[in-house]
């Protein structure tokens, strides 16, 4: 592991003026995904600005029905908070989906946002990666990729990101509040994650030296009726293959809403817009569902390897639209 | 609480107290040093054990101001205020730990290499069911009691990885030790 300099801020501004000093500074926070990378030699700072003394620690209802979300609650203090449980469960069951009782104790919320794909070529720095060191080639395409993305791909990565925190969140248009030296800003869920295009370096679209201090989800009075499903290798404790935050607005067999975001599937949290414009307005039935689930996948790029996914994204989709839709009229 | 701080050449030397199973050590650390490699190298403190490093097995496992956290993915020097238990503090004294007791009654090992990080993760598990904590299994999420039975148990401690899949004996161990725990409040309450 290459030296680094620990220093613990005291306020928000110092942090972010210690991280802006060096382009190789990085921020400190659960540290579950950082130390690992350390270790690994993929994250090679020269500081470590230690962030969790911070006071970025809360949960707050908003007026809207929403919730404001401080970035450094931990993983499992927002999937154990009653105002999440009740009215956005498929956030809280993603988070407990996601890593071990142990991560999740550790694990923040701005953290979860902004891990790293798992892909075993960015892991080992032996191996050329065009995320870890750009221009240096992609193994994945001709050699293991039964877990990688099968949307949202390009030629220079095929990278699946890991959150399942995200995926929710991307289906509720959460926003993501930003410390920089210029000031606060807020950056729509939806546009922050970057597509890798030839850039696949850039995961996000901040800023060396943004710092995330909240995230707000606005109110959503039919995701109370929501839910999240994950299909993965083993029962527990496993990155996903494929999963799905749906939730589902029926009335009188109408679709009048839904809300629908994949995970392991692409290279961001995908929220799935196409499927979602053909459920709106359409009888809820087994037909629509498929139509909608086929129109999200149309795009697909599958290789031989995760060729699986497609079909199991499809099996999915129509699968929980019908769980859920029971569930409401039962 | 203040880190003070040794700099030559390109590396750091900070001065860290630690609060561990009671007592405070006071370290001289690389920012590197984990908070596992500062139990174990620098305190002798082995009971806590080094599996993958990577946050996979759960053999590091301690409880970190009450909670369960993997050892091995934390810097020492980030520690500093915090109250860490590990195996060696769990029980009182001589007097071990009921899901220590449990452990052995149940032959909850066979190696015993992952069983101090398995007993911390219980006792941590067992306060997040106590606080109401749901799971990924739980069928109804806003419940306020959970009934921990087999599924809930093995989805809580699916952090911690036994290569001798003791499973079989730890997952009754854990119920006992959980059915004591409420009897003994029951027995409070009264």
């Amino acid at each position: 592991m290459k030296p680094f300099r620990y220093e613990r801020a005291q306020d928000a501004s110092s942090a972010v003026a210690l991280v802006s000093q060096s382009e190789q500074a990085g921020y400190l926070a659960g540290g579950t995904n950082l130390v690992d990378h350390l270790k690994l030699g993929v994250s090679q700072p020269d500081v470590l600005v230690d962030i969790t003394q911070l006071p970025y620690d809360r949960i707050e209802a908003l007026p809207d029905g929403g919730v404001r979300i401080g970035a450094l609650v931990r993983n499992s203090d927002l999937a154990a908070d009653m105002l999440i449980r009740e009215k956005f469960p498929f956030l809280a069951q993603a988070l407990l989906a996601g890593a071990s009782g142990q991560i999740r104790n550790q694990a923040t919320v701005g953290g979860n946002l902004l891990q790293r794909t798992r892909c075993v070529y960015f892991q080992d720095v032996s191996k050329p990666c065009n995320k870890r060191e750009p221009g240096s080639g992609c193994p994945a395409r001709e050699g293991y990729h039964r877990s990688m993305a099968v949307l949202g791909t390009s030629e220079a990565c095929i990278a699946t990101h890991p959150s399942d925190m995200a995926v929710p969140l991307v289906a509720l248009d959460a926003r993501v509040y930003v410390l920089s030296p210029q000031g606060e800003r807020c950056v729509p869920l939806l546009d922050f994650y970057r597509l890798p295009g030839t850039e696949p370096q850039r995961d996000t679209v901040l800023e060396h030296g943004d710092l995330i201090t909240a995230l707000e989800v606005p109110g959503l009075p039919f995701a109370t009726h929501s839910r999240y499903r994950k299909v993965r290798d083993r029962a527990s404790y496993a990155f996903t293959l494929v999963s799905l935050a749906a939730a589902i607005d029926v009335d009188r067999g109408v679709i009048r809403d839904s809300r629908l975001a994949f995970g392991g599937l692409a290279t961001i949290p995908w929220r799935a817009h196409k499927a979602e414009a053909v459920l709106r307005g359409a009888p809820a039935t087994e037909e629509t569902f498929l139509q909608a689930a086929e129109a999200e996948l149309a795009d697909a790029r599958p290789l031989q390897e995760n060729a699986f996914k497609v079909q199991l994204a499809r099996n999915i989709l129509v699968r929980m639209l019908q769980d859920l839709l029971e569930e409401k009229n039962s | 609480m203040a880190l003070s701080t040794n700099t030559t050449h390109h590396t750091q030397t900070l001065t860290v107290t630690l609060h561990i199973n009671g007592k405070d050590y006071n370290l001289e650390l690389d920012p590197r040093v984990t908070l596992l490699d500062a139990l174990r190298e620098h305190l002798a403190l082995s009971g806590s054990k080094k599996g993958c490093d990577h946050g996979q097995c759960g053999a590091c496992t301690v409880l970190l101001n009450g909670r369960r956290i993997n050892s091995c993915l934390a810097l020492a020097v980030a520690c500093q205020g915090a109250e860490i238990v590990t195996i060696e503090g769990i029980g009182e004294g001589e007097k071990l730990h009921p899901v220590q007791q449990a452990f052995i009654e149940h032959d909850a090992f066979q190696c015993g290499y992952c069983t101090p990080g398995q007993i911390c993760s219980a006792v941590g598990m067992l306060r997040e069911v106590e606080a109401g904590w749901p799971s990924v299994v739980s069928a109804d999420l806003t419940a306020h009691h959970i009934d921990l039975d087999e599924d809930e148990i093995r989805e809580r401690m699916s952090g911690n990885l036994c290569r001798c899949a003791a499973y079989a004996n730890i997952v009754p161990a854990i119920t006992e030790a959980a059915q004591q725990r409420q009897t003994t409040d029951k027995e409070a309450h009264r």
